[in-house]
């Protein structure tokens, strides 16, 4: 597809001689809101790896803004499952914000340069939301604080492309719809394609434009109402799974209860064909 | 240990200039405080780093196998400098080759660690000599500091700051946020690498001032104070640097007027400090936020040099 943003033909990845998932063939066109949705170990963190140039395929093609993937692509933004933050950390949130610009600068900076990076920084600190805590300790920050800090890392360096790993996780409800209307919006505002890994469907549902389902090894495509069925589930999953739809138009999955109920570990390949 | 030689010790008049006349004296006191700010200067800037990263077991593994690469360089009959610097560069790079990620490195060290410590032992059965020599290397010996040495730890100071200031914000991207620091371009594994092997030359200097066994006090606890003190990490490291160099001058100062071993006194310093600092209140609020508050939330560091 022609100025697509990520063009995936036939994309395979393996870990040694196992395969994670094969044949996957999808685009995602600017300005798309995409969901990543899969049990554990599916290998979901996978495509963000692939898409990152961390991690070369085993089959097929696929490029990203017209080229290869490739390590340090500064029009990717990304933003990675978080880890525990050092509580005893006393540096300022903006100071993250910054490294978003000066981070692959070489040396320790010139006195002077200070007021252009200020300004992108509390721009950026704004758009996210976060002006009220931005200058707190990086230890004294709540989940959803750290996660508004790492977007405005991430869009400070203007990318076309945000690829974000469970950003909804360990978030309570109000914050996962709250984050999510923000990456929609900070999407919109910035004319950037969004690429985002989740358990929950629901929070995203009304800024959702696309879904890729992985399971069972293969990549399923579509709209959240055309992937997210009883018989897509079913098959996919080779369980009995059924979705219901409440009076607001939620969908619930149920059936898969297990699934959801492992541990997160990100860096096992999959397993799936439960 | 060289003690003073003559009658009397010298007792402090409290009268700054003499004091400070009779403390610069004699040429080993001299030597002893060059070789100690250079030494507080280098442990300071790294310090930092070292509590970012996590890696005090590395900086302790590092100390000791330069321990066994010094007492090889006895064995072998060259200097136990040189084999204090060798080995440490050695176990940095092998450290920092099988430890791929910042995350569970520990196995990793302890093992590289076990290696040099044999090596060590082998090396100590060779050379029969003075067991003093070992004691020195164990405690430092910054009173007895040769011209020579003082030439070896300013060498090695000037690369590591050199370096350090070179590869300075990279290293705080990939200290801190690893993940993100890696998928932005940020060489991860060099930085690793190239970290552990200035830490290997910081503590080849520090060693001569306060020994093996008494790195931590100049190679963590500043970084552990500034951790829990500083907005920015320009002030962090300043904070590192100054509080390193207060632990060295007020131990030096002191072990002249006193019985106590310098190694003793800058290991006190340090630690009352650290004790300090956590006496402060470190919530949100906090003195510790209040002492850099700024009007704007959104910046607070705004004095920031950056």
């Amino acid at each position: 597809m022609a100025g697509a943003i990520i063009d995936a033909q036939s994309l395979g990845v393996s870990y040694g001689t196992r395969s994670v998932w094969s044949d996957a063939t999808f685009t995602v066109a600017p300005g798309e809101f995409v969901a990543v949705l899969g049990p554990n170990g599916a290998g979901k963190t996978t495509l963000l790896r692939v898409l990152l140039g961390l991690l070369y395929p085993s089959a097929g093609s696929v490029s990203v803004l017209g080229r290869a993937p490739r390590r340090g692509n500064a029009a990717i933004g990304y933003v990675p499952q978080r880890r525990p933050v050092d509580p005893e950390l006393r540096l300022a949130g903006t100071e993250l914000v910054k490294l978003g610009v000066t981070g692959r600068r070489w040396g320790i900076g010139w006195p002077g340069s200070g007021a252009p990076l200020r300004r992108q920084v509390a721009e950026a600190v704004m758009a996210v939301g976060a002006e009220a805590f931005a200058g707190l300790p990086i230890g004294t920050l709540s989940g959803g604080e750290l996660q508004r800090l790492a977007l405005a890392q991430t869009i400070v360096g203007g990318p076309q492309l945000l690829l974000l790993d469970e950003p909804l996780a360990s978030l309570d409800v109000r914050n996962q719809v709250a984050v999510s209307h923000l990456v929609a919006d900070l999407a919109r505002d910035r004319g950037m394609a969004v690429m985002l890994i989740a358990h929950d469907v629901n929070p995203l549902l009304p800024v959702l434009d696309k879904v890729i389902y992985i399971a069972g090894g293969r990549l399923t495509v579509g709209r959240p109402e055309e992937v997210i069925t009883s018989k897509q589930l079913s098959a996919l999953y080779d369980a009995n799974v059924e979705v219901l739809r409440d009076s607001r138009g939620r969908m619930f999955v149920v059936g898969l209860e297990d699934e959801h109920a492992h541990p997160h570990d990100r860096d096992r390949p999959a397993t799936v064909g439960h | 240990m060289v003690r003073l030689i003559g009658a009397a010790a010298p007792r402090p008049t409290w009268n700054v200039v003499r004091d400070l006349h009779q403390l610069f004296h004699y040429p080993f006191m001299v030597h002893a405080f060059v070789a100690g700010t250079i030494v507080a200067v280098v442990a300071g800037s790294v310090g930092y780093f070292v509590v970012l990263r996590q890696s005090a077991f590395a900086a302790h593994a590092l100390s000791e196998i330069g321990f066994a690469g010094a007492s090889g360089g006895v064995a072998f009959g060259f200097s136990a400098v040189l084999g204090l610097l060798t080995m440490s560069l050695v176990g940095a790079a092998l450290i920092g080759a099988l430890g791929k990620r910042l995350h569970g490195r520990d196995t990793v060290i302890g093992t590289v660690l076990a290696f040099s410590l044999g090596l060590g032992s082998y090396f100590l059965t060779r050379y029969k000599g003075n067991a003093s020599g070992a004691f020195s290397l164990l405690f430092g010996e910054i009173l007895g500091i040769s011209v020579r040495d003082v030439w070896v730890i300013g060498i090695a100071g000037a690369v590591t700051v050199g370096v350090l200031a070179a590869i300075y914000r990279p290293l705080l991207f990939a200290s801190l946020d690893e993940d993100v620091a890696e998928a932005r371009g940020v060489q991860v594994r060099a930085l690793s690498i190239g970290f552990l092997l200035l830490l290997a030359l910081a503590v080849t200097a520090a060693i001569q001032v306060v020994g093996v066994l008494l790195i931590f006090s100049l190679l963590v606890v500043p970084g552990a104070i500034a951790e829990r003190l500083c907005r920015t990490p320009g002030r962090a490291v300043a904070l590192c640097i100054s509080s390193s160099l207060i632990f060295v001058w007020a131990g030096l100062a002191v072990t002249y007027y006193s019985k106590f071993p310098v190694g003793f006194l800058i290991t006190a310093f340090a630690f009352a400090a650290y004790l300090a600092v956590r006496l402060l209140p470190n919530g949100r609020g906090g003195l510790a936020s209040g002492i850099q508050r700024s009007p704007s939330p959104v910046e607070p560091s705004g004095a920031s040099r950056r």
